[in-house]
């Protein structure tokens, strides 16, 4: 027997609320996103507040779209994924290129630090590439600590200028997913 | 069959307030030739994409109506988002596919509508509150009817002519077309 070798739970109650209490600072409408276990609980706060529409989408590029609608009618959109689901966005994310729409794109990251399935690796080693390729600012979160403060600065660039920022939210920084038998 | 051209004219007459979003291709040249409008966000790309700009829409503007116009190629692509939809059930939210069974831009290939692949069905299992397809002209008062007071999601299959059109080509920068159409939004009530 062994104490499994991650850090989620000191995590699980305290950089995800990180991230909320940024959402709610700058006033996130609708939080689009394919679910991922380093996002359960900042998508359950969403899911929990009245002030916005969550939106579980069939693959992350449909999230794109979201933001440039809700940035049409006035609202603030955020989306959440995992590293893979980068990947499934490339080509929509020019919609966000040509007009202008700001957004802010929260990726949890696999095939990293301690990943278990190589699998997952292609795309995570590549996704901050990818992202700066399509014209993202991209600023990578190791430290638990510096969560709120680098989203909070990452929203406010996004919204107040009308650009692309992402945050990816290192595999330390979340604990390797812990496989069981 | 429809003809394209006639039929979303007829959809927008009056059209009001109305936020209408033509998914790219010749349902942006189709809207653009109903008469050019600061409240149409043409789109030029961001192929599968135009259902779910609609969606944003939607739920961000709740007191008002929106119209995505588009391609049976762009509704294809974008197939899930019609489960996306179904959840979130925006009832000011219409769907009207374009669809002539072909792809058009790229040379008049046919698309999965030709072989019977049924979107109305599929808008319907993804508890849309009304899905259903239209070919005769006389329909178009009823669906124009349903843009502005149908109970969404609805979807609404468009059989039209699979037959090149003219081009009529609106705003291209689409920062342009954002603006115009959030300027246009904030000052309408």
């Amino acid at each position: 027997m062994h104490t499994p070798v991650n850090i989620e739970a000191n995590i699980e109650t305290s950089w995800p609320d990180a991230i909320y209490a940024q959402f709610r600072r700058v006033g996130i409408r609708q939080v689009g996103y394919v679910p991922d276990a380093g996002h359960s609980r900042l998508i359950a706060l969403c899911r929990d507040d009245p002030n916005i529409a969550d939106v579980v989408l069939t693959t992350e590029e449909e999230g794109v779209g979201l933001v440039a609608g809700a940035a049409l009618g006035g609202q603030r959109a955020a989306l959440l994924m995992q590293s893979s689901g980068v990947g499934n966005c490339v080509n929509m994310f020019s919609l966000l290129r040509n007009c202008g729409f700001g957004c802010v794109v929260l990726v949890t990251m696999r095939g990293e630090f301690g990943e278990f399935n190589p699998w997952q690796v292609p795309m995570g080693m590549i996704t901050d590439d990818v992202l700066r390729l399509c014209g993202f600012l991209t600023y990578r979160i190791d430290d638990p600590d510096a969560v709120g403060e680098t989203v909070g600065a990452g929203c406010d660039m996004a919204f107040n200028g009308n650009l692309q920022v992402a945050f990816l939210l290192s595999q330390r920084l979340i604990g390797p997913k812990v496989w069981t038998r | 069959m429809l003809d394209r051209r006639d039929f979303v004219r007829q959809l927008l007459i009056g059209r009001g307030d109305l936020l209408v979003v033509p998914g790219l291709g010749s349902a942006t040249y189709d809207v653009a030739a109903a008469g050019d409008h600061p409240l149409n966000f043409y789109l030029w790309g961001a192929m599968g994409g135009t259902a779910m700009i609609g969606l944003g829409l939607a739920l961000a503007r709740p007191d008002r109506r929106v119209a995505v116009l588009t391609g049976d190629g762009d509704m294809l692509m974008g197939i899930g988002s019609l489960a996306t939809i179904g959840i979130k059930q925006p009832s000011n939210l219409v769907i009207v596919v374009l669809d002539n069974a072909h792809y058009g831009e790229t040379g008049m290939q046919p698309s999965a509508t030709k072989d019977g692949i049924d979107l109305v069905a599929m808008a319907l299992a993804c508890r849309f509150k009304h899905a259903r397809s239209v070919s005769r002209m006389e329909e178009a008062a009823d669906v124009r009817t349903l843009l502005h007071r149908g109970e969404g999601p609805i979807l609404i299959s468009a059989r039209i002519k699979a037959e090149d059109v003219p081009r009529v080509l609106p705003l291209r920068d689409g920062h342009a077309i954002k603006q115009r159409f959030i300027d246009a939004l904030n000052s309408v009530r």
